[in-house]
C-alpha cells in the first residue's frame, strides 16, 4: 500500500457517497432519533426502511456495521477469519469440501487458519484498512461447533484490538451452551441460520445432527435442531445481544414456510431477517445440486422479501461472503492478507489514526445527508401506479461509476413514486464458478441476470453491448456517469412517468431474472482508494 | 482394534474434538487416528463419535487389520 492512512481518508471524503434511504437514515440518526413522540423508538433508522422501528440503542449497535446496515456498508469493511472447520450438522445444501454454504458461496475454500494468526491476520487488516470495523467468524465449518478455537481468537482479538466489533455465524445447534461465553466477549451480533421452524420441513432440508455423543436424522434431528436454534435466541434476546437471521429460500420445500419463520424469529427478538437464495447446481456435489432442486428466480426472492417487510427488517444487500472475505462488501481482498504475508507484516495497530479516520467518513456521511435531503423532491406531485427496477454499475460511494464491461455486479434499485428509488439487492454477474459457467458469453450472463430491468445505469458503455441490451429491452444509460445513483435514478424515472403520460413511451412489465450469485474478483480495488 | 479414516476426508478437523481418547489428530494430508489409543469409544459411548460426527458417509471406518477392542 503506497497511500498513507490520512491519503486515503481524504480520498474517501472527496469520493463522496450516499443515497436517498441513506439520507433518510442519516438524518434520522443525526438527530437522535427522538423525532418521534413515544421517544423509544425512531422512524426510518431501519437497515432497510423496515416498517418496525429500531430501538436506538441497537441503531447504536448497528449503524456503522457493514454486514446490518445497507448505508454503512458504503463506509465500513468487515472481515472474516476461517478458524472453524467443524460441523455439526449436515445441510442439504452444502458440501464439506468447502466452505460452510450457509455463510459462503459454495466452491471456495477459504485458508484456515489458527486463532494465533487469525488474530495478527485481523491486526494486519485492521491497520491497513482504517474502515474494517467488525470482525465475524462464519465457518468454514460451524463457529460453535468448534468452541475453543472461535473463542480463543476472540479472546486474542479483544486483548489486542479492543475497538473491533465480534460477530459470528451459526447454525444453533449448541447456541444454548454458548451464550454466556458470547455474552462474555460482548459479542453483539450473533447470525442465526434458521430454515424452517417446522421438523417436517426440517427433515427435507437437514439428514442429520450430531448431537450429545449421537447422530438424530429425520424429523428428530430437525425438532432438536429448531428447539435449540429457538432457545438460543430467545436467551440471546434476554441478554441484550443482537441476533440476526439467516434463511436460505429453497423453492418447494420452505418458500412459503419461510413467512412462518418469520415470524417466529421475529417474536423471539431477532432484529432482522435476510432471506438468501440457494445456490444450487450439480457440479457443487451437495444433495441438492444432485436432486436437482433449483434455488428461486429473482423475482421469486423479491416477492418472499417483500412479503415479509412489513412483518420486520429486512436485508438485501447480502452478498453471501466467504468465510474468509476481507474488505467492504462486494469486494474482497483476502489475496493481500494471506497467512505467508501477514506472519512476514510488521504490524502496528494504530488506534488513533483508525479513529481519526471514522470521524471522517461520519463527517463525509452526514455532509452528503445534509446536501441532498431535498432529491425526492424531483418526484413530488407524481402519484402513479408504475413501478421500475433499474440496474446500477458502481464501484461504491453510491455513485454510477463503473464500466458497464467491469461490474462483476449490479446493484438494482425499484423505482415508485412512493418509495422513490429504493435499493433492493444485488445481481452478480461475474462467473463465480469457472468450471461451470466458463464457456457461456459474458453479455448473455448480465442481460439473464438483469433482465428484468427497465434500464441499465453505467459509467460507460460501448455500442455493441448497447445495441444487445436494446434487443433485450433494457435501456443503457451513460448520461449520468459518476453523478449520485438515487438523484439519476429519479431523474429518469419522472422522465419516463412523462413518457408514459405523453404516450411516447409504452410501459411494459419486465419479466423475470436469475440469481446467479458469484464470487467478487480478488481484485477488486478498494473503492474509498480507487475514487478519483 | 481401531477405526481409520479413508482418503475421501475433507480435514473439517470435527472428528478430532470428539475423540474420547485424544486417537485423532492432523496427518499428512488427511487426519488420522493412532490405533494404539482408539477403543472404538468402547468405554465411553454407545457408537463411535468419529464416525457419527464425521460429515463425509464411510470416511471413519473399522481398520479390519486389527482385532476387535474387548472391553478391559
Ligand atoms: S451448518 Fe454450514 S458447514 Fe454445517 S453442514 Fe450446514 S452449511 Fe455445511
Ligand atoms: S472410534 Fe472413538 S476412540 Fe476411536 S478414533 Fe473414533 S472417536 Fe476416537
Ligand atoms: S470428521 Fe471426517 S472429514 Fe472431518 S477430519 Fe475427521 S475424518 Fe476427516
Amino acid at each position: 500500500m503506497e497511500l498513507t492512512d490520512r491519503e486515503v481518508a481524504e480520498a474517501a471524503i472527496k469520493s463522496g457517497a450516499g443515497n436517498v434511504d441513506e439520507i433518510m437514515q442519516k438524518m434520522a440518526e443525526h438527530k437522535g432519533c427522538e423525532t418521534n413522540s413515544d421517544g423509544g423508538k425512531k422512524a426510518s433508522c431501519g437497515t432497510e426502511a423496515g416498517e418496525n422501528d429500531l430501538p436506538p440503542e441497537i441503531w447504536e449497535k448497528v449503524k456503522n456495521h457493514p454486514c446490518y446496515s445497507e448505508e454503512a456498508h458504503h463506509h465500513y469493511a468487515r472481515m472474516h477469519v476461517a478458524v472453524a472447520p467443524a460441523c455439526n450438522i449436515q445441510c442439504n445444501y452444502c458440501n464439506r469440501k468447502y466452505d460452510c454454504a450457509n455463510e459462503s458461496r459454495p466452491g471456495v475454500v477459504s485458508e484456515r487458519l489458527t486463532p494465533e494468526q487469525a488474530a495478527k491476520k485481523v491486526l494486519a487488516v485492521a491497520s491497513t484498512i482504517p474502515q474494517m470495523t467488525v470482525l465475524g467468524i462464519a465457518g468454514p465449518g460451524d463457529p460453535l461447533a468448534n468452541p475453543e478455537k472461535t473463542f480463543k481468537t476472540f479472546d486474542l482479538i479483544s486483548k489486542t484490538a479492543p475497538d473491533i466489533k465480534l460477530c459470528l455465524s451459526t447454525n444453533g445447534l449448541t447456541l444454548p451452551d454458548h451464550v454466556e461465553t458470547i455474552a462474555r466477549y460482548n459479542v453483539d451480533h450473533v447470525t442465526i441460520t434458521v430454515n424452517m421452524v417446522d421438523p417436517e420441513v426440517g427433515a427435507k432440508i437437514y439428514p442429520w445432527i450430531f448431537y450429545k455423543h449421537k447422530r438424530y436424522t429425520g424429523v428428530e434431528a430437525a425438532r432438536i435442531l429448531t428447539e435449540r436454534q429457538m432457545q438460543g435466541l430467545e436467551m440471546l434476546t434476554e441478554r441484550g445481544i443482537l441476533s440476526k437471521i439467516n434463511s436460505v429460500m429453497i423453492p418447494g420445500i420452505n418458500d412459503e414456510h419461510l413467512k412462518e419463520v418469520n415470524k417466529a424469529v421475529k417474536g423471539r427478538g431477532a432484529f432482522l431477517h435476510n432471506i438468501m437464495p440457494l445456490i444450487s447446481a450439480a457440479e457443487h456435489g451437495t444433495v441438492f445440486g444432485l436432486t436437482g432442486q433449483r434455488g428461486p428466480t429473482a423475482q421469486e426472492l423479491k416477492r418472499l422479501q417483500d412479503s415479509c417487510e412489513g412483518e420486520m427488517n429486512m436485508m438485501r444487500h447480502c452478498r453471501q461472503c466467504r468465510a474468509d472475505a476481507v474488505g467492504l462488501l462486494g469486494e474482497d481482498r483476502s489475496a493481500e492478507f494471506t497467512t505467508e504475508k501477514i506472519m512476514e507484516m510488521d504490524v502496528n495497530y494504530d488506534l488513533a489514526t483508525r479513529q481519526a479516520y471514522q470521524a471522517r467518513v461520519e463527517e463525509e456521511r452526514n455532509a452528503v445527508a445534509g446536501a441532498k435531503a431535498n432529491e425526492l423532491q424531483i418526484l413530488a406531485g407524481e402519484d402513479s401506479d408504475i413501478k421500475i427496477l433499474v440496474a446500477v454499475a458502481t464501484k461504491g460511494s453510491g455513485r454510477i461509476n463503473e464500466h458497464f464491461g467491469h461490474a462483476s455486479e449490479f446493484q438494482i434499485y425499484e423505482l415508485s413514486t412512493g418509495k422513490g428509488a429504493h435499493f433492493i439487492g444485488h445481481r452478480r454477474v461475474d462467473l463465480y464458478c469457472q468450471g461451470g459457467y466458463g464457456e457461456e458469453d459474458a453479455l448473455e450472463t448480465v442481460i439473464r441476470a438483469i433482465k428484468d430491468c427497465h434500464a441499465v445505469f453505467v459509467a460507460k458503455i460501448g455500442g455493441c453491448p448497447k445495441k444487445d441490451l436494446a434487443a433485450a429491452g433494457i435501456e443503457a444509460i451513460d448520461e449520468f456517469a459518476h453523478e449520485f445513483i438515487e438523484k439519476s435514478a429519479i431523474t429518469y424515472f419522472k422522465r419516463y412517468l412523462e413518457g408514459v403520460k405523453d404516450g411516447s413511451i409504452t410501459h411494459v412489465d419486465k419479466g423475470d431474472a436469475e440469481i446467479r450469485p458469484g464470487e467478487v474478483a480478488v481484485d477488486v480495488v478498494n473503492e474509498t482508494v480507487a475514487a478519483e | 482394534m481401531a477405526l481409520k479414516i479413508a482418503a475421501s476426508c475433507v480435514n473439517c478437523s470435527a472428528c478430532e474434538a470428539e475423540c474420547p481418547n485424544e486417537a485423532i489428530s492432523a496427518g499428512d494430508g488427511i487426519y488420522v487416528i493412532d490405533p494404539a489409543k482408539c477403543t472404538e469409544c468402547i468405554g465411553f459411548h454407545d457408537d463411535p463419535q468419529c464416525a457419527l460426527v464425521c460429515p463425509i458417509e464411510e470416511t471413519c471406518v473399522i481398520d479390519d487389520s486389527y482385532p476387535r477392542y474387548q472391553a478391559a
